[in-house]
């Protein structure tokens, strides 16, 4: 019987492809899809596309499409401005945050999924009211937390201060995820003589794999963009995160726009790519049943 | 599954902890904070003092109730605007088209993008020497050297579009995802009793999508109450106070007048104005009631 713990049998066949449409020559697919389409399309690049001008333009130039390009802006903030380490910070961050929330949020949200416990509807109440505490005005009391396990001026402490604000909506997504795997599989492993881990590790997690990529994902996002924690909690300039150095440039280098569009396309690139390969996962596994909870 | 009940607190364990240390420890400080007189460079003044600082708050504070009523304007606006234009352009990436994975990718790409890069790239787009206002004005639209920024005018609008630039992708990301869940043969039906095309979307596709919109409003709301990123480093909540919010206004109490006494309470008041609110708004969306 191990066959069924190898290749478990595909429950949820993917929803088959909605037929095309024969209205396809339908005129007005222009006005309802097209213009609509193309006009967001443009609200939605142009601001990029302006960042990519300004990195790649000579300084002093105003050509909208600059030729020849220059690298000069990327040489002043990677080398000059030290984000060459900035943005080994956030990766390290990043990486760091998405490995603990998906690991945390995978035993917590199987816990909730699949046992009935004691303080379960507490624990769940507990997580939704996380929502609405302001990281913002979290500041001081966290500080002082900060300072006294000495994690001032730590990537650690950036991690463990990113997971803790994360895990708990990334914990109530993944029980979604895993109440969506049927319970029987597991149980018909756990009857062949499975363990309950080991029917977990041959059965449910590979069913996971869509979820664990939105839910990771979510989690590097976040940790590489978040600004506060860092500034506040990371002050030297060694330790600095990309927006906090962002942030700077936006201050101080206020009139270098070709620096600072070089750091933004720095800052942007990674996330803007693993979002791109991504969100195909991200939108099936939220429709998978996750955002009914 | 009630065998071996230890398991499940093994599993959430850590997050407990986390959530202890990071999340329970912090309000209950802030709570009582918010009790005391507390200011970083008068030390000789700390002492508790009860309620003074709520009083002085409701009574003595016009800032308070001006970055509140902002704070909200705020919140309704941007959590408004966005969810009408996710559900748009969910809609319209739901359908088939030539190239839809492609045109998904973009139109979702800044969700990912960090409130501090926003304010950088929406910076140069703005800015009045060299940003698109002063391209356009080349082309002969519009005057040269608009600061849409600078202006009071313009300024709460520009705030606006650029964080729903952001935001945008979000609420249509999370109501896309629903969209999918819709059976097709409602439609089908739907169309058999001789709906239109307006017709099946009043009476199909937005009761399926009234979970998906309640919770994602609901949380969105939160957290542009919550946005500090954005409106810190574009406009640092002028000119003149306009565009301050709570969380702006506490984080300046705090960090910049060391009040923390102060500041905490006015974190309490954001906290409790934001779980009223959220019950609230569940109990008269009847969110879950769905059958």
């Amino acid at each position: 019987m191990t066959q069924t713990l190898t290749r478990p049998a595909t429950v949820s066949p993917p929803p088959p492809a909605p037929p095309r449409r024969k209205k396809h020559r339908d005129p007005s697919r222009y006005f309802r899809l097209h213009l609509p389409l193309v006009l967001y399309l443009l609200f939605t690049l142009i601001p990029f596309y302006w960042m990519l001008v300004f990195a790649f333009r000579p300084t002093g130039e105003t050509a909208l499409v600059p030729w020849p390009i220059t690298f000069e802006h990327f040489d002043t903030v990677w080398n000059g401005i030290g984000f060459g380490l900035f943005f080994q910070n956030s990766l390290i961050i990043g990486v760091g945050t998405l490995v603990v929330v998906t690991v945390f949020a995978l035993m917590g949200g199987y816990a909730l999924a699949r046992f009935k416990f004691r303080g379960q509807r507490v624990f769940l109440l507990a997580l939704l009211c996380t929502q609405f505490i302001p990281g913002a005005m979290m500041l001081i009391p966290l500080f002082v937390i900060f300072k006294s396990a000495g994690l001032l001026n730590s990537l650690t402490g950036l991690i463990i201060a990113d997971t803790a604000f994360q895990l708990p909506l990334a914990l109530i997504l993944m029980s979604g995820f895993v109440r969506n795997v049927p319970v029987e599989l597991e149980e018909a492993a756990m009857v062949d003589g499975c363990s309950r881990l080991r029917a977990f590790f041959a059965v449910t997690l590979p069913q996971l794999r869509p979820a664990l990529v939105a839910v990771g994902s979510f989690a590097f996002i976040g940790a590489w963009n978040n600004f506060l924690f860092a500034l506040m909690f990371a002050s030297r300039q060694d330790k600095f995160t990309l927006p906090v150095g962002l942030s700077y440039a936006l201050g101080e280098f206020n009139t270098d726009f070709g620096a600072l569009a070089a750091g933004g396309v720095v800052a942007a690139v990674p996330v803007v790519l693993v979002f791109a390969v991504v969100q195909r996962f991200l939108v099936q596994g939220l429709s998978a049943g996750a955002v009914k909870g | 599954m009630r065998t071996r009940t230890w398991a499940p607190y093994a599993l959430i364990a850590p997050t407990l902890v986390l959530m202890a240390v990071f999340l329970v420890y912090p309000i209950a400080s802030v709570g009582w904070f918010s009790l005391r007189q507390h200011t970083v460079t008068q030390p000789w003044k700390n002492g508790f003092i009860g309620f003074e600082n709520f009083r002085r708050m409701l009574f003595d504070d016009p800032l308070f109730w001006q970055s509140l009523m902002f704070s909200a304007k705020w919140v309704v606006v941007e959590v408004g605007l966005q969810l009408v234009l996710g559900l748009c352009l969910a809609l319209i990436v739901n359908e088939t088209f030539v190239g839809r994975a492609m045109a998904r990718s973009l139109v979702f790409s800044p969700w990912a993008v960090s409130g501090v890069l926003t304010t950088g790239i929406w910076i140069l787009l703005y800015n009045p020497s060299t940003g698109i206002f002063q391209q356009l004005a080349q082309w002969g639209i519009g005057d040269p050297g608009t600061s849409v920024l600078g202006d009071p005018a313009t300024v709460f609008p520009a705030t606006v579009v650029t964080e729903l630039w952001r935001g945008v992708p979000f609420f249509a990301i999370l109501l896309l995802a629903d969209l999918q869940t819709i059976p097709n043969d409602l439609y089908e039906a739907a169309s058999v009793d001789g709906a239109g095309r307006w017709r099946r979307f009043i009476s199909v596709t937005l009761p399926h999508l009234r979970d998906a919109i309640v919770l994602s409003t609901l949380l969105r709301a939160v957290w542009e109450f919550n946005n500090v990123d954005l409106i810190y480093t574009l406009t640092g909540g002028g000119p003149a106070n306009q565009t301050t919010t709570l969380p702006l206004y506490v984080a300046r109490k705090a960090v910049d007048s060391h009040d923390f006494g102060y500041g905490s309470a006015l974190t309490m008041a954001g906290f409790a104005i934001l779980l009223f609110f959220s019950i609230l708004y569940l109990r008269l969306s009847k969110f879950g009631s769905r059958a």
